[in-house]
């Protein structure tokens, strides 16, 4: 394993397991605040939604489905999260900008 | 005297473009009841696949709003037919569709949470699978742990994201803050089901490659490999008890002259 070249040897594997095994896990203060503050952190979901289509009647409609009068401009939660300009390294093909405005292009064609 | 393949054919095109007059064989002509029958039955195909989109992405649909939505989903389900009759499987390639959806580009992370939704709900969805203790690393020689392989938990998914996506998923399924969401953060996370609830863990530096080094079949050391050389300080003792600590390990095998020799099944 240790061959030339190679950024991790064999006795670092087997070092890593071992510390990684070890009951008390003496790990550095650095790397127990890396996995605090990552791995540690676990965002329960909440299974109200969790089991998705298909597994609640959907009903049938007696609606017209077929109404063309939607206009595609997000409107919801995301404008709380605008692009800043401060990650302008997301271009938008052409000259189009991350606004979250209304926008009147891009429509499909009529 | 058509085939009943044409017949087919012909029947479900009709049924995905209402612009497509009804098929010869259901109805003489474009009027009467049996061809507005096939209307109904075309409208409540779009609806319910529709609602199974709505099911599968209740944050994609928060975040841009009802009728952005609705549009978004009769483009895809225009374009993306099911390919199963599993409805729970629809809407896999939805996260994608949004990639290129030209209005959706407004809301360039949009495709990330989308990819995070279907991510969990495969993960709810997928085998259940007893959870290795990481002491079970212990038992493995030490000349063996390079070539050693982990067999990882069928529900395990990896999202990576230019964008804050666990913070906007979070945010907005109720469990974060709004405001606290840091848009020059890119987030990486792994979705795993190791017992009855969905679970969705940051990684921190390094762990994505990891993991995704291990998913496709890399030995430990190789894993541990790729990793340091994209992240100079990867830690592996810290990424191991990640690994294990979110139970993602469901076996470990030996690789030697036969490669195939399994050990410690839980």
């Amino acid at each position: 394993m240790a061959e030339k070249g190679k950024m991790v040897s064999a006795a670092m594997i087997a070092g890593a397991v071992a510390l990684a095994v070890s009951a008390t896990a003496n790990v550095t203060p650095a790397a127990a605040q890396a996995k605090e503050k990552c791995y540690g952190i676990s965002l329960a979901g909440q299974n109200d939604c969790a089991a998705g289509p298909g597994t609640t009647c959907a009903g049938t409609s007696t609606v017209d489905y077929q109404g063309n009068a939607w206009t595609l401009v997000p409107a919801g939660d995301c404008l709380k999260y605008g692009v800043e300009e401060s990650t302008a390294e997301y271009e938008l093909p052409g000259d189009r900008k991350g606004s979250l405005e209304a926008i009147d292009r891009d429509l499909p064609q009529a | 005297m058509p085939s009943l393949a044409d017949l087919q054919g012909a029947f479900a095109a009709a049924l995905r473009d209402p612009a497509r007059r009804v098929p010869a064989a259901v109805v003489v002509g474009s009027e009467g009841p049996r061809a507005r029958g096939f209307d109904v039955y075309r409208n409540n195909v779009a609806v319910s696949l529709t609602e199974a989109l709505q099911a599968a992405f209740p944050v994609v649909q928060r975040l841009v709003g009802d009728d952005f939505f609705k549009a978004a989903a009769k483009a895809y389900v225009a374009q993306e037919p099911p390919r199963s009759p599993v409805l729970l499987l629809y809407g896999q390639g939805f996260g994608d569709f949004l990639d290129g959806f030209p209005p959706a580009q407004e809301v360039p992370y949009l495709s990330d949470v989308a990819r995070l939704e279907w991510a969990r709900l495969h993960a709810y969805h997928a085998a259940d699978a007893p959870v290795l203790e990481i002491s079970r690393l212990a038992e493995i020689p030490e000349a063996a742990l390079g070539g050693l392989r982990f067999v990882l938990h069928p529900s395990l998914r990896l999202v990576r994201s230019r964008w804050p996506v666990v913070s906007i998923w979070a945010a907005s399924s109720g469990q974060g803050n709004a405001e606290a969401v840091d848009m020059s953060v890119a987030q990486e996370a792994a979705v795993i089901r190791p017992a009855l609830d969905v679970d969705l863990r940051l990684l921190p530096p390094g762990g994505y490659g990891f993991m995704e080094a291990l998913m496709t079949g890399a030995t430990l050391a190789e894993a541990a490999e790729r990793a340091s050389q994209q992240d100079t300080a990867f830690a592996l003792a810290e990424h191991l008890q990640g690994l294990f600590q979110i139970g993602a390990v469901t076996a470990l095998r030996q690789s030697g002259p036969d490669s195939s020799t399994r050990t410690d099944e839980p």
